[in-house]
């Protein structure tokens, strides 16, 4: 398997590796889902997961056992052991219960905060390989996937190569839903009339479960599509120039068409895109704000005041 | 424009059969509810004792009926879902549609949050808190009542969503934009909007009345850091519910502009923005749930300090880990949307801060621990709920400091994951606690004992049926699954769902043996009585009076030199000591006042959710009315007389004594 580095060594997968087998038991057996990652974002989440669970039954595990042994040893009718009704302080163990507590959040609570700062979506991933930029769009119920760079579109299916980075943009034109390929990794909410970003890989070649993962009315359910990461770019190009053959092309007309509600819809392609396509759909509800002085990168309106990504 | 709005006869759902169903059953049981009450000429004293009484004990009764009422409500919602998700595997489509099955879970949500967990809560405050502190009422009674009125009057329109409209289809956090009028026209969100606000409004006026209580009605010598442990931590819960709950009405108030007045707030368009809406809901809806948690918590230090008749181990840890947990809890909203795009930063500082509410959180179980250590443990139903909480609770908590980090959260949040983990909570947490206080509190609020092999029956179902029904969820969410799915199609699931289903199956045995508890115990209720108001040889002065108490609570305010005054006043033998003579004590008029506001408020809000202009108007004008009218009412209290009181506790008294000698 080709490293993939994400920044700094990475003490969370050092840990993770080192944790990972003695959890070996608690993951075997789960095919699918986030547990089973195949692309870095993901394997980096499982172990960030491993270690944190460990490390939080280091205490729940002794908590749960003497709860059960306290329990039983001084119940009732057990008169040889001692009875000390009004014994209800002792600086020792009230300095030991808040320090335990205390020592296990600090060590999570740093794991927590590098793990934040280098799982960041927004955060373009350390790699060779210049990323390829797809825009997303969330539709009532449908996924429409913009490759800019190639001037395709697809509904449903979003296509790219094995071990390059990909950047997704990923605006809705209706309610908010949220991107998630749980087999990759992190997931991140589409709101309209703002851009959120996401930096994925896959790690291997492989069709992968697509869903959102945020309640957005009757067809949300039916709101799916298939991940599939190529073998080769040469496998990527062959099937974007497949694509580029579709005689459809996505232009206001059909784009005011597909955003109709529909549900469970099947994956279909347009040969051609207009290139502002994306930022028509983040900016249709600007208003008169369009007029205001926003050029090229600015016009997207990220989630939130986000410096990293727009420095 | 129709005299009754938007409302016509096609807003009854002729073609839900399951609807129908229930509206018939309801109907039933309903009828022949008035039928017996009539029969029995029990409607003078429902009226008088029970309806217009502002005396906090019969309130809080109240209280918990509407809760256990609302739970059979709320867990039929659940049974549904888990029904629905069961059968509509491998892509089948389930026997309930979306716009059915979206409704279900929205009101799943409200009923068992709003309309279930916070009436148990502030019913068992209502009966414990005064009696706790020494006092004889709350600081405003009349408001007491008023408060209940308004839960009700948003219970009651919850309800109506069944047989008139719809309710909401948009999960019960109604994020816009999906929950504005573009995209959800219809009655559904403002059935949402209207009980919860009307509600809302209840709760933020029982928060105002306890704080005033315990700050101004304490028994003479009782200082802050004596309050008893559940007086503390419903305090702590209290001082969350004034400062979180005006958020909550705040915007509610937004979205109603959005979708009556065609504001644009939360709007996709306009320059709205939801995710201001998402914000607030959450600067609400996290305190939210340790303002039903912390009580709980009050309720586990008292069942075990007094069931292993012990002082409670570390209870100046115990308060201000409560208030640790309460400040804290306003500073962890955004761990409810990591995933919306904030930088790393702002998400780890919202992780960081989460976390470390586990801190205090671990002190209070090491201190339930240590309660327990050179105790003598009695294993009563009470206990089995703490117990069955400190187990539970702790994989709850583990797993939420889990989600609190953001880079698990990335692929966790909205996943089955999280539906585990805060049924885990508010089930292990606070529905625990609440079933060990409804069994610990209930011979004191009603003067006999449950039954307790029932109890135990119950509790071993409800704990099984808990770990059958959500452990699987855990996976499943680890499997990929997100919540609020309608039906699904991966063969890895189906065999998680259908064990969910038996857990569902489970607990509602449990529910069904705690009703049948309730019945026997009622039955039986001439041999089980509770003599000398302190079954269980408590701590604190609730333990002092009657069972249950005298309409007055105490006919001498105690004094108080102890945490554990009850036991104090036991050491020192002067427990059950008639006075010399006993003074006239004042006392609150029942009042119609409250019903009479919160119906009006409840027209208002029914009338608002059909746009029945004319309706609303009138709705409004009878809220003002009924409000001037009781502020100029001038026969609002009465004396009772010392004789009266010498009589009543003779009796009680004497009848304490014959216990006494017969326990000897």
């Amino acid at each position: 398997m080709k490293t993939v580095g994400r920044g700094n060594p990475l003490l969370i997968r050092k840990l993770g590796y080192s944790a990972l087998t003695t959890s070996i038991l608690l993951l075997s057996g789960c095919e699918g889902g986030v547990l089973d990652p195949k692309g870095q974002v993901g394997i980096d989440e499982k172990y960030l997961i491993v270690v944190a669970t460990v490390l939080m039954l280091l205490v729940v595990i002794p908590v749960i056992g003497m709860t059960l042994y306290f329990a039983w040893r001084y119940r009732e009718g057990r008169e040889h052991e001692i009875y000390d009704p009004k014994w209800a302080h002792s600086t020792k163990i009230e300095v030991v219960v808040w320090l335990i507590p205390i020592v296990i959040i600090a060590i999570l609570g740093t794991l927590t905060w590098y793990s934040t700062q280098e799982l960041d979506p927004y955060k373009p991933l350390d790699h060779e390989h210049e990323p390829i930029t797809i825009q997303v769009v969330s539709l009532n119920w449908k996924w429409l996937f913009i490759y800019p760079e190639q001037g395709i579109a697809t509904v449903n299916e979003v296509v790219f190569p094995k071990d390059v980075p990909v950047e997704f943009k990923i605006t809705s034109d209706t309610t908010m839903n949220s991107f998630f390929i749980p087999q990759l990794g992190s997931q991140i909410y589409s709101m309209a009339g703002m851009t959120t970003r996401l930096n994925l890989i896959a790690n291997e070649a492989g069709e992968f479960d697509g869903i959102s993962a945020n309640y957005s009315g009757a067809g949300f359910t039916g709101m799916k599509f298939k991940a599939i990461a190529r073998d080769s770019e040469q496998d990527f190009e062959k099937w974007v120039s497949a694509v580029k053959h579709s005689p459809a092309t996505l232009n206001d007309d059909s784009y005011a068409q597909l955003a109709k509600h529909s549900e469970n819809n099947p994956v279909s392609y347009y040969g051609s895109v207009d290139s502002q396509m994306f930022q028509h759909v983040v900016m249709q509800f600007m208003g008169n704000m369009k007029q205001q002085d926003m050029h090229g990168e600015h016009q997207e309106h990220s989630a939130q005041m986000h410096m990293q990504a727009e420095d | 424009m129709s005299l009754l709005g938007n409302l016509t006869l096609d807003a009854v759902p002729y073609h839900e059969p399951i609807i129908m169903v229930t509206l018939a059953v309801i109907g039933v049981i309903g009828l022949a509810i008035v039928g017996l009450i009539t029969k029995y000429q029990k409607w003078g004293v429902l009226w008088h004792n029970w309806l217009t009484s502002v005396d906090h004990k019969r309130l809080g009764i109240m209280y918990i009926i509407l809760a256990l009422v609302m739970l059979i409500r709320g867990f039929s919602d659940a049974i549904m879902m888990r029904t629905q998700l069961a059968m509509a595997t491998n892509g089948a489509a389930g026997y309930l549609p979306p716009e059915h099955y979206d409704q279900i879970f929205t009101a799943h949500g409200i009923i068992m949050i709003i309309f279930m967990a916070m009436p148990f809560m502030i019913g068992l405050m209502n009966i414990v808190l005064p009696l706790q502190i020494g006092a004889r009422d709350v600081a405003f009674p009349f408001m007491n009542n008023l408060s209940f009125w308004l839960a009700a009057a948003g219970a009651v329109l919850i309800n109506i969503s069944l047989g008139l409209g719809e309710f909401a289809k948009t999960g019960w956090l109604a994020y816009p934009p999906l929950s504005e009028m573009s995209f959800s026209p219809g009655v559904g969100v403002d059935y949402y909007i209207w009980a919860l606000q009307i509600s809302g409004i209840g709760t933020l006026l029982t928060g105002v009345n306890f704080l005033a209580t315990v700050f101004k009605m304490r028994a003479p010598g009782m200082k802050l850091m004596q309050m008893p442990i559940f007086t503390w931590a419903c305090t702590w819960a209290n001082i969350l519910i004034v400062a979180s709950f005006p958020i909550l009405t705040a915007v509610l108030g937004l979205l109603t502009l959005d979708r009556y007045l065609d504001f644009h707030f939360f709007t996709n368009d306009g320059g709205g923005n939801a995710m201001m809406y998402i914000n607030l809901f959450w600067a609400w809806g996290h305190p939210e749930v340790y303002i039903l948690v912390l009580p709980a918590f009050g309720i586990f230090s008292e069942v075990i300090s007094t069931f292993t008749g012990k002082r409670l181990f570390g209870y100046t840890s115990m308060v201000w880990a409560s208030g640790a947990i309460s400040i804290l809890g306003f500073v962890v909203w955004l761990h409810h949307f990591f995933t919306m795009g904030s930088s790393a930063d702002v998400n780890a500082f919202f992780g960081v801060m989460t976390m470390i509410i586990a801190i205090p959180t671990g002190v209070k179980l090491f201190n339930w621990l240590f309660t327990m250590y050179r105790g003598r443990l009695r294993i009563t139903v009470p206990v089995l709920w703490t117990l069955g909480f400190m187990v539970t609770f702790s994989i709850g908590g583990m797993t939420g400091v889990l989600l609190a980090v953001p880079g698990a959260d990335y692929v966790l949040h909205n996943s089955l994951f999280l539906v585990a983990h805060f049924h885990n909570t508010i089930i292990g947490g606070a529905v625990f606690g609440y079933m060990a206080g409804f069994a610990f509190w209930f011979p004191k609020a009603t003067g006999f004992h449950l039954n307790e092999r029932l109890g135990k029956y119950s509790f071993w179902c409800w704990q099984i049926g808990f770990y059958v029904a959500f452990m699987p969820l855990y996976v499943l969410g680890f499997l990929g699954m997100t919540r609020r799915l309608n039906h699904t199609n991966n063969p890895d699931w189906n065999i998680w769902l259908y064990i969910a289903a038996l857990g569902a199956v489970i607990i509602f045995v449990g529910i069904v043996l705690q009703f049948v508890q309730l019945y026997v115990s009622i039955r039986d209720r001439k041999q089980n009585p509770d003599v000398d108001g302190d079954p269980w040889n408590g701590h604190t002065l609730e333990w002092s009076t009657a069972s249950p108490p005298q309409f007055y609570n105490f006919a001498v305010l105690p004094k108080v030199h102890d945490i554990d005054a009850f036991t104090d006043m036991k050491e020192k033998g002067i427990e059950y000591q008639a006075p010399d003579e006993y003074m006239p004590i004042h006392m609150p008029r029942n009042t119609a006042a409250g019903m009479q506001i919160a119906g009006a408020a409840g027209i208002v809000g029914f009338a608002l959710i059909w746009h029945i202009w004319w309706l609303a108007i009138v709705g409004s004008l009878g809220m003002v009315v009924a409000l001037i009218a009781r502020c100029y009412a001038k026969d609002v209290d009465y004396y009772v007389e010392p004789q009266e009181v010498a009589e009543i506790e003779r009796a009680h008294l004497a009848s304490v004594a014959t216990v006494k000698e017969e326990a000897l």
